[in-house]
Order: C-alpha cells, then sequence, then structure tokens
C-alpha cells in the first residue's frame, strides 16, 4: 500500500534529507520514531503530498506521487488522506460543525449523518456549534481528528499527536486514533518523537 | 458549505475591520451616486419647464433671475413690464407665440400667477375636476399645492401680496376655486393661475402705492396712465424660427428698456457655475473609493498573515490553490459590492431628503428612483476595486507553501 524507495529531499540546498525505504501493506499501521531534526515532518509532508521529493519514488496506493502535479496532489489528498496535526488548525471563522462541512464541501461530499455520527463517535457532538476558539485543548484535538476523518480517508497521517500530552492522555489520544481509524476502516502513520507510544503499535521503523 | 458562504463568514469574523471598509466604500458610491442623481433629477425638472420657451421678455436686472423667477417661479421677478411695451414684442414677426404672465399674490406661500391659457396648454396642464376659469378670481390649482393645502374645488383662498408667506393680506383678494389640475410634474403643479385680469383688479389701488415711492418710474407712468397703465411681469416667448434666438433678445436688449433673456442659456451656466462644486465634490468622493479599496487591500493583506494557517488546512483538506484565491476575491467582492448597494440605498435617501428640503424651500420635487448609467459604471468601478485590492492576497495566497507555514507551526 505505501512504498517508498530511496527518497531524498533538500531545503534550498541547506537541508539534506534522505530516507530510510518503506514498505507497508494494507490493514497495517505503523510508527515512525525519531528524533528532533531528522526530519519527520518532511518526510510526513511528502507521504501527504504537500511536498516533492528531489529523487526517489513514493507509491502510495498505487499512486506514484512524484508523479502527480500539484493539483493532482491535491484531489489525490482529499480523496485518500486524512491529517492530523501537532497542533490544530481549524478555520476560526466557523463552528465545529461548518468545518467538518467545508471539509466535506472541498471534497465534493455532503453528508451531515456522518458528521453527526463522528461528532458522537469523539463524544464532543454537543460542541458542534461552537466556534472552534471556544473549545478546550483536548477538544480541539478531537476536532482535528474528525477533521482528518470526515472524509473517510484511507489512511491517516498524524504528525505529533502526543507530544505535549502527559502519559493518561497520551495512551488515551493514540487509543483514540487507533480506534477511529479502525471504526473508520483507515490505516494509521504516526510520526513522533515520542517513544511512549511505541508499545501501540506492532510495526515501526526509526529514522 | 461552499467557498462563496465561507467567505461570507470570513467577513463577518472580523466585523470591525470589515465594516470599515464598507463604510468608506459606502460613502465613496453614496456621494457620487447622490451627485450623479440630483445633477440629473434637477436637469430633468429644468429641461421639463423650459419645454416650449425660447425667450423671456422681463424688465432690466439678472437675466438669471428673470428666468428663474418666469420660468421656474423660484425667484423674485426683476419687475413689471407695461402691457403695451410686451404686446409690440409679441406682434414682431418673429416671434411665434407668446404668453404674458403676471405675478402679485400668493396663497399660503404658492404663488398666485395671471396668465394667459395658454400657459397651462404650454406646460400640458389638464383639468382633473372642475372647470377652466371664465370670470376673475377664479383660480385653477396645480396638484401640489391642493394636495399640501388640502384645497377642494369651491374653496375661496384668500390671497395675500407679495410673493411669500408674510404679506398682508388683500380684503378684496378672495379667490374661488374653480379647477384642480392633474399633476403635471412641470412647475404649474405649485401654482394657482388665474385670468390676467384678476392679478390687475386686485392691485390696481396697490400699484398707486408702491410706484410712489420709486421716483425713478412715476414720470414714466403718469405718461402711460392716459391710455393703459396696465403691467405684466414676463412674457414667454416661442419663436418661429430657432434662428432668432441670436438676433432678436439682441435688438431687444440694445434697443429697448426691456430685458430678453434666454432660458436654456441661462440654465447651462447656471449648472457651469454649480458643475465646479460638484466636479470637487466627486473628485473627493473617487478618492474615498481609491481609500476604500487600499483600507480592502490593507485588511485582505493582514486576515491572510493571521489566517495562513487555516490556509494551510484548507489546503491539507484536498483545497486547490485556484480554490483559495478565489475565496479571497469573494471575500473582497462580497464586500465591495453590498458597499455599492448600500451606497445606492444612501444615495437615493439622500435624494428624498433633499427632495424633502427642496420642496419645502422652493416647491420643487425630485423623486425618482431609477438607477442611471453612470451607476452601472460605479458598480463596474466597485467590481474593480474589488478585484484589484484583493489581487495581491490572492497571488499571495496562490503561491503559498504550505508544508513550510505547517512546519513553522
Amino acid at each position: 500500500m505505501l512504498k517508498t524507495k530511496e527518497v531524498e529531499f533538500n531545503y534550498d540546498n541547506q537541508m539534506f534529507f534522505k530516507f530510510q525505504n518503506i514498505d507497508l501493506n494494507s490493514n497495517e499501521n505503523l510508527l515512525i520514531i525519531g528524533e528532533s531534526g531528522v526530519g519527520k515532518t518532511t518526510l510526513m509532508h511528502l507521504l501527504a503530498g504537500l511536498l516533492k521529493s528531489n529523487s526517489g519514488s513514493i507509491k502510495l496506493f498505487d499512486k506514484e506521487l512524484n508523479q502527480m502535479s500539484s493539483y493532482q496532489l491535491d484531489s489525490f489528498r482529499k480523496n485518500n488522506i486524512g491529517i492530523v496535526f501537532q497542533r490544530p488548525h481549524f478555520v476560526n471563522s466557523l463552528t465545529v460543525k461548518e468545518n467538518l462541512q467545508l471539509a466535506q464541501y472541498i471534497a465534493n461530499k455532503n453528508d451531515n449523518n456522518r458528521i453527526e455520527s463522528i461528532l458522537k463517535n469523539l463524544n464532543i457532538f454537543e460542541k458542534s456549534n461552537k466556534k472552534t476558539n471556544q473549545l478546550s485543548q483536548g477538544e480541539k484535538q478531537r476536532v482535528s481528528i474528525a477533521l482528518a476523518i470526515v472524509n473517510s480517508p484511507k489512511l491517516i497521517l498524524a504528525d505529533e499527536p502526543t507530544s505535549s500530552l502527559d502519559d493518561n492522555n497520551c495512551s488515551k489520544v493514540i487509543k483514540l486514533l487507533k480506534k477511529q481509524a479502525t471504526d473508520f476502516g483507515a490505516q494509521l502513520i504516526v510520526i513522533t518523537h515520542d517513544s511512549r507510544l511505541k508499545k501501540h503499535f506492532k510495526k515501526s521503523i526509526e529514522l | 458549505m461552499n467557498i462563496f458562504k465561507l467567505s461570507i463568514k470570513n467577513i463577518f469574523n472580523k466585523p470591525l475591520s470589515s465594516s470599515i471598509s464598507l463604510a468608506l466604500l459606502v460613502l465613496g458610491v453614496g456621494i457620487i451616486s447622490l451627485l450623479l442623481q440630483l445633477n440629473t433629477l434637477i436637469k430633468d425638472q429644468m429641461d421639463n419647464n423650459l419645454r416650449g420657451i425660447d425667450m423671456v421678455v422681463g424688465a432690466k436686472g439678472s437675466p438669471l433671475q428673470l428666468i428663474l423667477s418666469s420660468v421656474y417661479h423660484i425667484d423674485s421677478p426683476t419687475g413689471n413690464i407695461s402691457l403695451a411695451e410686451a404686446e409690440t414684442i409679441s406682434n414682431n414677426r418673429m416671434v411665434g407665440s407668446s404668453i404674458k404672465i403676471l405675478y402679485g399674490d400668493n396663497y399660503k406661500g404658492f404663488r398666485i400667477v395671471g396668465a394667459e391659457k395658454k400657459f397651462i396648454e404650454l406646460y400640458k396642464g389638464v383639468i382633473k375636476e372642475g372647470k377652466d376659469w371664465d370670470n376673475p378670481y377664479e383660480v385653477l390649482v396645480g396638484s401640489k399645492v391642493y394636495e399640501k393645502l388640502k384645497i377642494n374645488l369651491g374653496d375661496e383662498l384668500i390671497s395675500s401680496h407679495g410673493l411669500r408667506e408674510t404679506g398682508q393680506s388683500h380684503d378684496e383678494g378672495t379667490f374661488k376655486v374653480v379647477g384642480l389640475l392633474k399633476p403635471s410634474n412641470s412647475v404649474i403643479d405649485q401654482l394657482i393661475i388665474t385670468s390676467p385680469q384678476s392679478v390687475w383688479d386686485i392691485h390696481e389701488t396697490h400699484d398707486h402705492d408702491e410706484h410712489e415711492n420709486e421716483n425713478e418710474h412715476e414720470n414714466e407712468h403718469e405718461h402711460e396712465h392716459e391710455h393703459d397703465n396696465r403691467e405684466i411681469t414676463a412674457m414667454l416667448i416661442k419663436f418661429k424660427s430657432p434662428m432668432n434666438i441670436i438676433q432678436f433678445p439682441r435688438q431687444i436688449n440694445e434697443n429697448t428698456n426691456l430685458q430678453a433673456a434666454v432660458p436654456s442659456y441661462e440654465i447651462s451656466r447656471l449648472f457651469k457655475l454649480f458643475g465646479f462644486g460638484i466636479e470637487t465634490l466627486s473628485y473627493l468622493a473617487y478618492l474615498i473609493i481609491i481609500v476604500s479599496g487600499f483600507s480592502l487591500f490593507i485588511n485582505l493583506f493582514n486576515s491572510m498573515r493571521e489566517r495562513k494557517y487555516e490556509m494551510a488546512l484548507i489546503r491539507t483538506l484536498g483545497a486547490s490553490r485556484f480554490q483559495l484565491s478565489t475565496m479571497i476575491i469573494f471575500e473582497s467582492l462580497v464586500l465591495t459590492i453590498s458597499g455599492f448597494i448600500l451606497g445606492l440605498l444612501f444615495s437615493r435617501f439622500g435624494v428624498m431628503f433633499v427632495s424633502s428640503l427642496m420642496e419645502e424651500s422652493i416647491n420643487y420635487n425630485l423623486n425618482s428612483l431609477k438607477i442611471l448609467n453612470e451607476e452601472y459604471w460605479l458598480l463596474g468601478l466597485s467590481v474593480l476595486i474589488g478585484v484589484v485590492s484583493s489581487l495581491i492576497p490572492a497571488i499571495q495566497v496562490y503561491k503559498m507553501n504550505i508544508s513550510k507555514i505547517l512546519a513553522d507551526a
């Protein structure tokens, strides 16, 4: 399902990253772990099609990302990938529900039942009509998970989802992510420096 | 949810900065549109009342005053002229038709004009109720007058001397309303019209008193007493051929002690005079529109920076660069187009306000809410401002490096 080969990336000839090959089968989750500065975020952006590698190949769901145009990547992303960011971002002028509706609109979907069931599943249904800046930190993180899965992606990419959480919340969040991925039939790739997550994943690679 | 809705939500999310840009635009568009409306309405009114009058003959004085008083009925007359002299002119072979008018009295501020019946035909006046006058002291009443003063057929109006409300009242000046005129959208709407004889009758005694004070004129009048001492205020003339308009007025002004004025010329002179003011004011308004464009640009530019993470988020959700740029341009256009619409509303209220002011002071009414051609240009300008001020932010969003923004977070 995901196969990378000798992926290299450099920022303005200053920073150079060479990533080890990844080979992930369907129905597998993956933990990518690494210290700060080894290019974790870069790798995640490469996998999400937000960046294009300088050389090598990234094959995701049998599509070669390096050969797609920026427009094709946008379209591929909205149909296949959900992203959970380290710090949750939202459209501030919209409510929780409207943020999810916007995500659906971008993917040419419109399904309020799904929004409802996701919010209920994440236990934040009662916050549907709140503006996102009225939410607590934990609620924000759940809404950002909701945003990542609202369009039924085949792959969820999570960037440092637990780095600022205590042990208790850390395991809660990772369990939640895994549950959501299973519930909605998606694979999960978590990229982090947080070694506490190792025990939650069967498969992991170290950068 | 769609991009358009999102734009509107974004605007309402920043009510303060949005409304500043909006207010500036409304002000700019409103002023220009108000000026355009007033200019057109006044010009239309003026032209409407100018139909069929090539020249006005009256006493010496300011030609503009002569026109304003005897064509538009908004200024005091320059004085009176003798009927005999007027007759000489109306018998000239160049004159196609002439209408003599006389002032003297008013009823509660509305002028009572003594005029030949042709006067009503000139303005295409039609009697709505009652009949034409047959005898002296019978009057026809214009639509604005009876509407405002609630005058009915058969009412008796006691006039007062002079053209303003505060004149002394005549005991003998009692007019009987025999007819009401339909609205004609011309000056006769605000006049009370009677036969010339009525006015002469009332002022027979008065004129003597008044002229005793005017030493200069007294001698003249002594002479005229013997044959015909009747006077009129002005005479409206239509030429046989439009060519006469060049030569004839000059002849009168040079060879007689009457004054001839050409309304179309005087009015264009008047418009040139206050056209300068209008021009200055509209430059100012255009400047305001440009400032509103700048303020719009700064708003968008700032909000772009504040919202870069949410832009990046929208992109990671799969929106294309083009969709995001469209959103920015929409935001700007929604503001400028609503600014245009509010500006137009503003100008319409302005017109109504000015109109009510004018009606109060000079009994003129300007009510028209149609959209002028120039206002479509104004719409074009608003759209242009909207596009131009959002262009740079939109391009920035288009070129945005989402990966970098997200990595900095």
